[in-house]
């Protein structure tokens, strides 16, 4: 959908790259790098105002962080940090391990995020991103899949103490449960978060049950919908428009946020979903177009995982930052970046945005499949009380 | 685990003089489905919601409320009860519980009543030991029925720095093997995956290690 008067904001510091671990962790920065330079070179900057990031404050931090774990990742952040003393805090394994200036990185992503939520509420803008944002899965007093700080959660929080009364959807697409996010507000009836995810039966983080709905006041406003390992894209995005559209239509947020973690394409070395780089076409469609239904536009996109950097995650982010742009799309990849990249890649670079339809063979169990998630949406949907 | 820790031990009780009417009543407010009848602390009885059925007129004669009224527990509750001891294991109660088919198990201490749990809390505690309260990814693997296999798949882990936050060991249905189920706290388990198969043993039902979607 193009909106020619849409107001867009691009929050990005090249000092995000310091988020990084090891050099051979899978959460790797450099995917920020290429996506970057394929948005450059389709020209899709320019004209929009680059916004710089400043970190999260101490104040914004503790509003979802435990004191005494702002403490650890500070203290962990030193270069003589003894990388065994931070276990109790999900510091220091080989999922998240420490590194010098680990404290400065993750508020800077946090900022970025909350910088991006302001911008849309002041009206500064109508949608906003960070892409180095979408740290689902830290936790309050713990670190936990590559995340440290929960930035989302930050930026909802400051929303919330900002804007009173104000109403947010979070829209979690990315292959794992978003279970930071819905711990950080499971009593919470003024944040809805919907999460999407492969059930947790054998991935991390093992969360995201359908029967997990909030607590007191905010039961029904924790969604999850859990699907089969192996789900391919259409079965993928009927469930997203199934649930979507009736739960957000009845919720009425007054801010979208929505987590593109891009880790459920076939390609992901982590998870095991099947779906193509057409979703990532479709779903800020989606999510995009519900913003200018329900909340005059308000819309902030953050990014999240997504472990073939190569690959996907360029493509993906591209896409979803071309919807809120409302800019067209060629379909083919630009030449000279492919030629940019192609050296130091393992695997040979997509050419096209949109995979071909015919790129991976069909899963044999693909009927089984798109049944057992039918089911699962409506159960969701049935035990959804506000609908 | 013990009984100690999962029973709860705020229990709703009821007293040989209550009438049927009153243990009804008694049922529905406190949302319970068991409650001990007890005589100066000391257990002498259990009433379930199921005995309160039985005592109940059926509709057609509802003009029998009087009977309810009449009628007193120390008639209706059974008086012969299964107990168990706050020290007892959790899987003994269970066990017990699945022996017998009963709901719940009243914990009993010198004779006086200090608990109770229910089929609800052994399969709270279930859940809790097959165990999604940490962050982890699940592995199985099947190994040899054979000493020291746990132990070796445990080194592996503790190469990798990795942190386990539960361990099952299940019968397989392969002759000579078992099974040992893992929650790992790591969002990315590949690595650890491939020190199994390296090391001789294979890896059960997940996604990766099967062909695609025949899991
Ligand atoms: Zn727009
Ligand atoms: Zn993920």
């Amino acid at each position: 959908m193009r909106h020619a008067e849409d107001k867009v904001a691009f929050v990005y510091s090249d000092a995000f790259t310091r988020y990084k671990f090891t050099e051979d962790h899978p959460f790797n920065p450099k995917r920020l790098e290429m996506t970057l330079d394929l948005i450059h070179t389709l020209r899709l900057l320019d004209g929009v105002p680059l916004i710089e990031p400043v970190p999260a404050t101490m104040e914004q931090l503790l509003a979802v962080h435990d004191s005494r774990y702002l403490d650890a990742v500070q203290r962990a952040s030193l270069p003589d940090a003894d990388p065994d003393s931070y276990a109790p805090w999900g510091l220091g394994t080989e999922d998240t391990p420490i590194f010098p200036g680990m404290h400065d990185a993750s508020a800077l992503v946090a900022g970025g995020t909350v910088q991006a939520a302001e911008l849309v509420m002041s009206g500064k803008a109508d949608h906003a991103i960070n892409l180095a944002g979408g740290l689902h899965h830290a936790h309050r007093a713990q670190a936990s899949g590559f995340c440290v700080y929960n930035d989302i959660a930050v930026a909802i929080a400051h929303v919330k103490k900002k804007y009173a009364g104000a109403r947010i959807a979070y829209i979690d697409t990315d292959a794992h449960h978003g279970d930071g996010v819905q711990w950080m507000f499971y009593e919470d009836p003024d944040v809805l978060t919907i999460s999407f995810h492969e059930t947790g039966k054998y991935l991390y983080p093992g969360t995201g049950e359908i029967t997990e709905r909030g607590e007191g006041r905010g039961y029904g406003y924790s969604l999850n919908v859990p699907l089969e390992a192996f789900t391919e894209d259409e079965s993928w995005m009927e469930s997203l428009t199934a649930i979507l559209e009736p739960v957000l239509d009845a919720f009425a947020p007054d801010l979208i946020i929505h987590q593109n973690g891009c880790d459920a394409h076939r390609y992901d070395p982590l998870t095991h979903l099947c779906a193509t780089t057409r979703i990532y076409r479709e779903m800020p469609r989606l999510t995009h177009r519900l913003a200018h239904k329900l909340c005059g536009g308000r819309y902030v996109a953050v990014g999240g995982g997504g472990y073939d950097i190569w690959r996907v995650v360029p493509r993906a982010w591209t896409m979803l930052w071309a919807e809120m742009l409302g800019r067209p799309l060629p379909e083919a990849l630009p030449p000279e970046w492919i030629a940019r990249w192609q050296g130091d890649a393992p695997d040979p670079l997509p050419t096209q945005f949109v995979d071909p339809p015919n790129l991976f063979e069909p899963i044999p169990r693909r009927a089984e499949i798109e049944e057992k998630n039918q089911i699962t949406v409506r159960r969701v949907l049935n035990g959804t009380p506000f609908l | 685990m013990l009984v100690e820790s999962i029973m709860t031990e705020n229990v709703v009780t009821l007293t040989q003089s209550m009438s049927v009417q009153d243990a009804l009543d008694i049922s529905k407010a406190h949302r319970v489905r068991h409650m001990p009848v007890v005589r100066d602390g000391y257990l002498v009885g259990l009433v379930s919601d199921r005995d309160l059925r039985d005592a109940k007129p059926s509709t057609l004669e509802s003009c029998d409320d009087q009977l309810l009224r009449e009628t007193l527990v120390d008639k209706i509750m059974v008086k012969d009860v299964h107990t168990c001891h706050r020290l007892d294991f959790v899987e003994d109660a269970a066990a017990q519980m699945h022996r017998h088919r009963i709901g719940c198990l009243p914990v009993v201490s010198q004779g006086r009543l200090v608990g109770i749990i229910s089929e609800r809390d052994i399969l709270h505690t279930l859940v809790e030991m097959m165990g999604v309260n940490a962050p982890t990814s699940r592995v199985e693997i099947e190994v040899p029925d054979r000493p020291g296999m746990l132990a070796d798949i445990a080194d592996l882990l503790r190469a990798r720095r990795m942190n386990t936050s539960t361990v099952m060991v299940f019968p397989s249905p392969v002759a000579g093997c078992k099974r040992i189920v893992f929650r790992v706290r790591t969002m990315d388990p590949r690595r650890f995956l491939q020190d199994i198969e390296n090391a001789g043993y294979t890896v059960i039902h997940h996604p990766c290690a099967s062909s695609q979607g025949e899991v």
